[in-house]
């Protein structure tokens, strides 16, 4: 009996969804905008947090050691450094590969090489790069240095030097993110209400029918069913329809913004990753069909 | 076997559609409500169907009190209770199988049951040949055979018809009128709203007559009396 009324169900959803053709694939275009929209959030943010990632690669600081300080001490003071929570990674330079760097640098620079020849010794001091896990850490790391142990052997770090910029970047990091997430938020809520009203107005000109359907002594679950079943294909095709969209988009954005923002390859990304945003497409496109006809619906069976 | 017990249903202060019903329907009855426009016989017709509460009172089919069975059980009175309208109201996306099959599939009914019984109530009502057309298909005398075989497949005790002839030509009317009461012979108690004269007049049958939301008149075997 359930597997009857079931298949009944199905049939009589597929069926409504075939005869409905047109209304249906109105109902479909409007679920292909909104899931395009939920698609266009998932890549911008990729985009976004792999170019917010890269700036914030950027940042470090730099630790200059006196031209006097002992290797040992360097290396002693790198590996505390290495034990604080807040270290992502540490680069040591000695003072020979800084006076090599240096003058690869100026090598075109035939005043500062014959400076340099003039000098006997090595005027360059080693020193460390540091990297934090996050912006807000580099203060805590620069007090580490600046009032502990080492500061003796220290000559300066350059964080209060890139303060206001390492503060004001971290400060427009944090903004982008909010100002992204909200604006996703805000669009994804503006594209799911257009699919949620577009399907309760597809239903809405089924009220008298839903009516008779009552009259004639069916069940409300025989009756709802069915338009579930529309919403399921709706959110399916759309889901569908929205990655083929995105094939030629990607295909065509993805090495555009790879050149601009320097980050990954969109194309790529949707290869590598079509399943996984294939599955969310549809999660919120099934959702979207299943809640709207259940609302929907629910209005016109009071009868 | 259904009893309008003091019914009244009051849209605001000024308007009264029914006022203080009561009314008694036996089985196997064939009962004409007549009355004109705004007398009150939908507005009964819908109290019987549960489409409308009423202000006051109560319906009883059989010993059941309609209006207070649960949402779930109300399928059940319903499919006990064909109804045939002046507008036929036959969904229009279904097949006139599909149509007059949709509330046996929703019971449960097997499908050879649901062809074979479909077969029968087509037969009686003369559409066998317009089994797979759409409602946009047929002709109006044609639509309210449909859905006079629709109330009757699930072979309900009561028919109610609210004014079926009123949007056919008078051969339809008389044909859909003896179809009716056919239905009477075969055992299912009729109530038939209309303001066709003729056919209250031909029936020789049970007439109330309703004025202004109130039975004026009640007749065993009545006529049009206006």
């Amino acid at each position: 009996m359930f597997f009857i009324t079931l298949k009944r169900i199905a049939k009589n959803g597929v069926i409504s969804f075939w005869r409905n053709r047109w209304v249906s694939l109105a109902t479909i275009l409007v679920m292909v905008l909104a899931l395009f929209m939920v698609g266009a959030l998932l890549f911008s943010n990729v985009l976004l947090s792999s170019a917010l990632l890269r700036l914030e690669n950027k940042v470090d600081i730099s630790v200059y050691f006196r031209t006097d300080a002992p290797e040992s001490e360097i290396k002693n003071l790198s590996s505390s450094l290495s034990g604080l929570p807040q270290v992502k990674e540490i680069e040591y330079i000695s003072r020979e590969q800084a006076l090599e760097d240096f003058k690869k640098k100026h090598q075109n620079n035939s005043l500062i090489t014959r400076s340099l020849d003039e000098l006997e010794g090595n005027p360059l001091g080693a020193s460390l790069n540091v990297k934090a896990k996050e912006l807000g850490q580099y203060e805590a790391i620069t007090r580490f240095l600046e009032d502990g142990v080492y500061s003796s052997i220290i000559d300066k770090v350059n964080y209060s030097q890139n303060q206001l910029i390492i503060n004001r970047l971290s400060g427009i990091l944090g903004a982008s993110r909010r100002i992204g997430a909200g604006v996703s938020l805000v669009l994804a809520m503006i594209a799911v209400l257009v699919a949620f009203n577009t399907i309760r107005l597809a239903i809405f000109t089924n009220r008298e029918e839903i009516s008779i359907m009552r009259l004639v002594g069916a069940k409300n679950s025989y009756i709802r069913g069915p338009y579930i079943i529309e919403g399921i294909i709706h959110g399916v095709l759309a889901a569908f329809s929205a990655m083929v969209i995105f094939y030629p988009l990607t295909l065509w954005f993805g090495p555009r913004a790879e050149r601009f923002l320097g980050g990954p390859d969109l194309f790529a990304y949707y290869l590598a990753n079509f399943f996984e945003i294939f599955a969310v497409l549809l999660f919120v496109g099934v959702f979207l069909g299943v809640i709207s006809s259940w609302i929907a619906v629910k209005r016109y069976l009071k009868i | 076997m259904i009893f309008f017990d003091r019914i009244s249903k009051q849209y605001s202060p000024a308007s009264i559609a029914l006022e203080d019903i009561n009314l008694s329907i036996e089985p196997k009855e064939f009962v004409s409500l007549v009355g004109q426009s705004g007398a009150g016989k939908t507005t009964l017709i819908k109290m019987l169907l549960c489409e409308e509460r009423p202000t006051s009172g109560k319906v009883f089919f059989e010993s059941l009190d309609i209006h207070n069975l649960l949402p779930e059980d109300l399928p059940q009175i319903r499919r006990r209770i064909g109804a045939v309208f002046q507008d036929f109201r036959l969904l229009p996306s279904k097949t006139v199988y599909e149509n007059i099959a949709f509330a046996m599939e929703s019971a449960g009914m097997v499908d050879e049951e649901i062809e074979a019984d479909i077969s029968q109530v087509l037969d009686l009502v003369g559409l066998k040949d317009k089994i797979c057309h759409f409602p946009g298909e047929l002709s109006g005398g044609e639509k309210q055979r449909v859905a006079i075989a629709r109330a009757i497949v699930m072979r309900p005790d009561v028919i109610v018809a609210d004014e079926p002839t009123g949007n056919l030509d008078p051969i339809n009317a008389k044909e859909i009128v003896a179809l009716l009461q056919k239905i009477n012979e075969l055992g299912s108690t009729v109530i038939l709203t209309t303001h066709n004269k003729d056919v209250i007049n031909g029936l020789k049958k049970r007439v109330v007559t309703m004025e202004r939301g109130r039975i004026i008149r009640d007749d065993k075997e009545g006529r049009y009396m206006l």
